[in-house]
């Protein structure tokens, strides 16, 4: 049950919004989208959803096109949040996992371990629009969970979350992804890639730029990010050779380097520093 | 169950439920009661129970007996009432309201009869007219008496003139059942334009929420949009049956058990009593195939808008199209075989109004009227794979323009170049 991606490109009239795509994402694996806005994200999604149709190139899951007959197996976080505002929980999780193939009563089960998860079972009988936006976006979750999809496919899924929310977001895509689903999210926050997927795309204006697992990306790209906290001004090492970037902060400093065995010269040296720094 | 059953039940259902729903439909019955009901409701307020005392001063002293007994033959609701007082005394009781009014009755130089009425305001005309009418047969008489006319020749003289209207067509109406035909055509038109005027407007307006409440992304990550548009158009049609029936079951139990009283006023003219199979057939096709028409429209146009403040801009000219082919059905009850009706029958957008008014009131050859059903049947075909088309890039688009051009970028958003 590999999602494949073969050159697939999107056209909107002169604007090229996917340029030649081709990703091979493996079954039970995470795979990260990154990108800024606009970089083309949504668009692919709605591309391997089948909600528009690429302009070239062949998308499939399992060898096999991913059309309505399908839509049982496939779960989607859009990026625009949106649920029936007049709607109680309960009826709008089992009308859509309905629509999704899904038996009125197991759905009513599976959304009660849900909401028991995130600790808002209260909300079952109330309408969405009383809900905050947090909560809401927990249950928008749930619609797209609750038919235990095989491929999930999630549009930034932790965008306005608070961390706490963040966190137990997470923790239920990995518990997912355990049970054998493969997960597909985009998000334009590094970090989140970093920590939960092995295999990652950076889109820039359509065009993938770069694609791997995330170790051979960090290998190829060869660059460190350090975090130095110091008592005493470390700017010097601003100026040192092989740093490409760097932010002063009220703490210390942020920054990028290249080559190992510069990163271990300018840790040497800040060491120096640090003991005379003790000594006076 | 089929997705496309499940869309349909939860439309149906979640509309069914909402307050707006059940209030209009309520009110609706009410005033289906009130019509039905409203001889009773207009005895139930003239205290008198309909009758109107009127006092009459005689100063001849032979006008007051058989003025009596022509206003009797007029109007039976009307009570005479000898008043031997002086004027003054009288419109005080007419003041209080002991009396409806006061007729002074008196001969003129020529011998014939002459009256004065007071009463408080003059407003209430049927009243005054009837007293006229009465007065006038009194007069008529009188002046028949000096020239010496016999009764029985004075009623040769009003004999109203012998004149027949035949239709030499094969089947065309008689006039008896084109009366009948006109009543029921004239109800039905209002029915047809009421019923798709709110119902594409409930379809455009379902559309547009979910659009603006973006729940409509991950519908169409699930149904096919083009099943979601038809199951939503099924089930308001189906909304609009329930809701027509309740009227009818309610109008129709009404109206039966207030069949006698209300045969001689306006039912009776326009003869409900026995209604034609065949025109209530044709209203129930014109008006399903009328209902998809729209219905298809409003869906697609409703998925052009982003906001559900925009749905009423977007639809203004669909509803423009209702109200012409109204407006024309409206002037072919009069003129149902003029050629301007003819040709407008075949108009689409008009068929499902001006095709049923002919069918209803001509005796037009079935083929036409099959024709017309077909030309619908065609033409909603036409719309719905187009509008589907729309729907599908429709739903995916948002921003702040809704304008006709999105109709093309909507569709450009489906195509595969």
């Amino acid at each position: 049950m590999v999602l494949k991606l073969e050159h697939v490109t999107k056209k909107f009239g002169q604007f090229t919004a996917v340029n030649n795509l081709s990703l091979t994402i493996p079954e039970k694996e995470m795979f990260g989208f990154l990108g800024a806005n606009g970089a083309g994200k949504t668009t692919t999604f709605r591309m391997i959803l089948g909600l528009l149709d690429s302009s070239a190139g062949r998308i499939s899951w399992d060898d096999q096109r991913i059309d309505y007959s399908t839509s049982h197996l496939v779960g989607y976080l859009p990026e625009e949040r949106g649920l029936y505002p007049k709607l109680k929980v309960r009826d709008q999780i089992v009308y859509l996992a309905r629509l999704r193939g899904m038996q009125k009563t197991e759905a009513i089960v599976e959304l009660k371990s849900w909401l028991e998860r995130f600790k808002i079972q209260d909300y079952e009988n109330k309408k969405v629009e009383e809900l905050s936006k947090g909560n809401q976006q927990k249950i928008q979750f749930i619609a797209a969970v609750v038919h235990k999809p095989k491929l999930l496919i999630l549009d930034e899924p932790f965008s306005g979350l608070d961390p706490v929310n963040v966190e137990m977001l997470k923790e239920a895509v990995l518990t997912l992804k355990e049970n054998g689903a493969t997960i597909v999210f985009s998000s334009h926050r590094m970090e989140h890639v970093e920590e939960m997927c092995e295999h990652l795309c950076i889109l820039q204006k359509g065009s993938p730029v770069v694609s791997g697992t995330l170790k051979d990306i960090k290998r190829e790209f060869g660059k460190k990010n350090l975090v130095i906290h110091a008592d005493f001004t470390i700017d010097f090492l601003k100026n040192f050779p092989g740093v490409v970037k760097s932010k002063v902060t009220m703490e210390g400093i942020h920054f990028k380097s290249k080559g190992r065995k510069l990163q271990g010269k300018s840790l040497k040296q800040l060491l120096i520093k640090g003991l005379f720094a003790s000594l006076l | 169950m089929n997705s496309f059953w499940i869309i349909l039940f939860h439309t149906y259902l979640n509309k069914l439920k909402t307050k707006s729903f059940l209030v209009t439909t309520l009110l609706t019955i009410a005033i289906v009661l009130a019509i039905t009901n409203i001889n009773n409701i207009i005895d139930l307020f003239d205290k008198n129970g309909g009758k109107e005392k009127v006092a009459v001063m005689d100063q001849s002293g032979q006008l007051y007996a058989p003025y009596k007994q022509q206003v009797k033959s007029v109007n039976k609701d009307i009570q005479l009432t000898f008043y031997n007082g002086s004027d003054e005394q009288a419109e005080n009781l007419v003041k209080k309201g002991e009396f409806a009014g006061v007729i002074q009755l008196s001969l003129n130089e020529q011998k014939l009869p002459k009256a004065t009425y007071k009463a408080k305001s003059i407003a209430d005309s049927s009243l005054y007219t009837d007293l006229l009418t009465g007065l006038q047969q009194l007069k008529t008489s009188f002046a028949a008496a000096q020239i010496n006319l016999a009764p029985d020749q004075l009623q040769k003289l009003y004999e109203p003139v012998s004149f027949k209207k035949f239709a030499l067509e094969k089947n065309a109406k008689t006039e008896a059942e084109l009366n009948q035909a006109r009543g029921l055509v004239y109800v039905l038109l209002f029915v047809i334009y009421f019923a798709v005027i709110m119902y594409a407007n409930m379809i455009a307006m379902e559309v547009a929420t979910e659009k603006s409440s973006r729940v409509m992304e991950i519908l169409i990550s699930s149904v096919s949009p083009i099943k979601q548009m038809f199951a939503k158009i099924v089930g308001i049609g189906l909304l609009s049956l329930t809701q027509l029936a309740a009227f009818l079951l309610v109008g129709y139990y009404s109206f039966t058990r207030n069949m006698e009283s209300l045969k001689d006023g306006f039912f009776g003219v326009y003869g409900f009593g026995s209604i034609p199979v065949g025109t209530i057939i044709y209203a129930v096709i014109f008006f399903i195939l009328g209902y998809f028409l729209y219905a298809t429209l409003a869906a697609f146009l409703g998925s052009l808008v982003s906001r559900i403040e925009d749905v009423q801009q977007m639809i203004t000219p669909m509803t423009l199209l209702v109200v012409a082919g109204f407006m024309i059905a409206m002037f072919g009850l009069g003129k149902p075989d003029a050629s301007f009706i003819t040709v407008t029958s075949y108009i689409p957008f008009f068929t499902p109004m001006i095709m049923f008014l002919r069918v209803g009131m001509l005796s037009i050859p079935t083929w036409e009227a099959i024709t017309g059903i077909v030309i619908l049947i065609a033409t909603i075909s036409i719309l719905a794979i187009f509008g589907a088309r729309v729907y599908r890039g429709g739903v995916l688009m948002y921003g702040k323009s809704n304008s006709y051009k999105d109709i093309k970028k909507a569709l450009q958003l489906t195509k595969n170049e």
